[in-house]
């Protein structure tokens, strides 16, 4: 049964969920937060449009399948170490890089692109089986 | 450094692999070549791993830049690097077996992005050189097993995987508290800083319960009796390509961990321990042999026969001595090749017969003779025939526990050896040499992809068997390295650490190559 105050209120609430998602994202490196809790709450938002308007409608809004979400993440992560093999000769080793933005200088490191991929993975890992559990439950 | 990426491919090939295969998840064609051409460079990289490490001896590496205890250590002695090496010879035969045997269903079930995770998670335990993180590598390996498993969604298969899932759930969170306990004994998971600070400590009740946790978690893992009812109960479900991997690889991470924890941590000293080892080595023996003789199905009778196989490689740990331990290093290395190549034959007869059940199978010999001879070299190999490869395991084994006068040990060594024997002849005589109990309405043909990684493996096996002194010369290195934690330290923590560790557990003078700046004779009157 489809409730209208529910799905109206989770277009906006989708939004509201996947900006937060992002901006934990961001915050992570020298705040709480990161890839991991930032990729929950994301899927969280999917999971809460899947819940209101039907698995259909989540799975168009995601565009591609939740596995490949995972597997682009996987690669992004482990991509991200190897920079630090050429240049320090350790996997995982983060290189930084400052842009000054004359307010204030924009650090840049390769931690970010690792953290992406685990945000790609918790969400695309979080939905493949939230998806199946919930088309279950609306058969 | 070359070291340093010798060590990381082993894991990072199959993770990049894994990612790619699941990049391209509705395009099958793209997954397999993405996964054969994974195959063929981790199998380049497990070999040129082993390599590096019969040339330079143990190496270790610190991912991420940060000094041990508190970056992310991998290590590589010679028994992980040999077991590296024979998972990417094994994953390559089982990825061309699996050109016929994998199904499309389940390749659109994600057959790759699994299969590719679980080696990852298999090289990751044998290459790791931190206790959580062997957790972790357990845990990765466990869920992408878990799917490998269940690929075909049939009602058996479902619960074969429920009882394989939950026991081996059980095993990880004994694990998991025992690293709690070890953790808050010591303050550190790292192995190598773990056996250079635990010959120091006296076992506490808390190191105490940690130690037994670890020995059930691995028991559950590497189906040591009596923890071992879901492995015979779950095998035979699976596909042929993946039973086989399963049947090589998975249980002897257990065993590895084993070895791993009690060489390494916990050191078998004193009889407490080694009559508990005694007794489940030989209890492991002999309920496995005699729960194959009860069986029918091809693939449970070799399920059974990995648990009793698993008990000669327990055997050699329980010794305790050098030769003992490159023994069942030697064992567990001729095991995994043989066992895998066992479940291939089982899905090639198969083929040949249209069952996997003895009772409706039959007259294989006439139709097929060269299957006949190909299941030959596993079966005899694994009963311990002259001259393949499980004649000189046997023998090691067998010859360090004489030597060491366990008389008793040997005794049931030899017995479970005829009898495997016995379980062979049963599967060859049913299989092969009685006329068929069923009229085959066609004849039946092998496909190729069956044919040849059995002839690779098969090769393998007669390789080790016909020229086993590089062989036996490496399961001395390995058991060296085993015998002596200060050969494992040294490349994680130096040196002096090393000699430190070493005069704390001898509490005698330490060979004079690992000290370099005199530093252990001070230690060594410390510790008197």
């Amino acid at each position: 049964m489809r409730s209208i105050i529910l799905v109206a209120s989770t277009r906006i609430f989708f939004i509201a969920m996947v900006v937060v998602s992002l901006w934990i994202l961001l915050r992570g490196h020298n705040e709480p937060g990161g890839g991991f809790i930032g990729g929950l709450m994301g899927a969280a938002a999917f999971a809460t449009l899947a819940f209101a308007a039907g698995v259909d409608d989540a799975r168009k809004m995601l565009r591609i399948h939740p596995a490949v979400l995972m597997g682009v993440g996987l690669v992004l992560a482990a991509v991200s170490g190897l920079p630090g093999v050429f240049l320090n000769g350790s996997y995982l080793q983060h290189q930084w890089l400052e842009v000054p933005l004359g307010l204030f200088d924009l650090k840049l490191g390769t931690t970010l692109v690792f953290d992406i991929g685990v945000y790609f993975v918790v969400i695309g890992g979080v939905l493949s089986f939230m998806f199946r559990l919930y088309e279950e439950d609306q058969g | 450094m070359a070291d340093q990426l010798d060590l990381l491919w082993p894991v990072l090939i199959p993770i990049m692999t894994a990612a790619l295969a699941a990049c391209f998840w509705y395009n099958i064609k793209a997954q397999r070549i993405i996964s054969f051409i994974g195959l063929v460079l981790l199998f380049a990289a497990s070999v040129k791993l082993t390599m590096t490490v019969v040339e330079h001896g143990v190496i270790a590496k610190q991912f991420g830049g940060w000094a041990p205890p508190f970056g992310i250590s991998f290590v590589a002695d010679p028994l992980a690097a040999a077991l590296v090496a024979i998972t990417g010879l094994l994953a390559l035969t089982v990825g061309i077996f699996g050109f016929y045997d994998v199904r499309a269903r389940h390749e659109r079930a994600g057959f790759y992005p699994l299969f590719h995770g679980m080696i990852t998670g298999v090289n990751g335990a044998f290459l790791t050189g931190d206790a959580f993180n062997l957790y972790v590598w357990f845990e990765v390996m466990l869920v992408t097993s878990l799917g490998l498993l269940v690929i075909s969604r049939s009602r058996e298969q479902l619960d074969g995987t429920i009882k394989y899932g939950i026991l081996n759930l059980f095993g990880t969170i004994l694990f998991l508290i025992g690293l709690a306990l070890l953790y808050g004994a010591t303050g550190t998971l790292n192995m190598a800083d773990l056996a250079r600070v635990l010959p120091g400590m006296t076992m506490t009740p808390g190191l105490m319960t940690a130690a037994m946790l670890f020995l059930a978690a691995f028991a559950i893992k590497a189906g040591l009796f009596p923890l071992f009812f879901w492995l015979p109960a779950s095998y035979h479900t699976a596909t042929f390509a993946v039973g086989a991997i399963f049947a090589g690889l998975l249980t002897k991470v257990g065993v590895y961990a084993t070895f791993r924890t009690f060489t390494l941590l916990f050191l078998i000293e004193g009889d407490t321990l080694r009559y508990v080892f005694t007794f489940i080595a030989a209890m492991t023996m002999i309920t496995g042999v005699f729960g194959a003789a009860v069986q029918w199905n091809i693939r449970r009778i070799l399920s059974f026969h990995i648990i009793s196989q698993i008990g000669y490689m327990l055997m050699g740990l329980a010794i305790a001595t050098p030769i003992a331990w490159a023994g069942a290093a030697f064992y567990i290395i001729h095991h995994i090749i043989v066992k895998a190549n066992l479940f291939l034959l089982a899905g090639a007869i198969r083929a040949a017969g249209g069952s996997d059940d003895l009772r409706k199978t039959g007259g294989l010999l006439k139709s097929h003779p060269w299957l006949a001879v190909l299941f030959l070299i596993p079966a005899l190999s694994l009963a311990g025939l002259p001259p393949l490869s499980g004649f000189w395991a046997k023998f090691l084994v067998i010859d360090a526990s004489l030597r060491a006068e366990y008389y008793g040990l040997a005794a049931v060594a030899l017995v479970v050896g005829v009898l495997t024997l016995f379980s062979m002849m049963k599967i060859w005589m049913e299989a092969f040499w009685k006329a068929s109990p069923v009229k085959p309405s066609r004849r039946r043909y092998v496909p190729v992809a069956f044919i040849i990684p059995i002839v690779m493996l098969g090769a393998v096996t007669m390789t080790i068997g016909l020229f086993a002194e590089p062989f036996v010369t490496f399961a001395r290195d390995a058991g060296e390295v085993l015998v002596d934690p200060p050969l494992y330290i040294a490349p994680v923590f130096g040196a002096e650490a090393a000699a430190e560790a070493g005069a704390l557990i001898s509490g005698e003078a330490i060979e004079a190559d690992i000290i370099e700046n005199g530093a252990a004779e001070g230690v060594e009157e410390e510790v008197r």
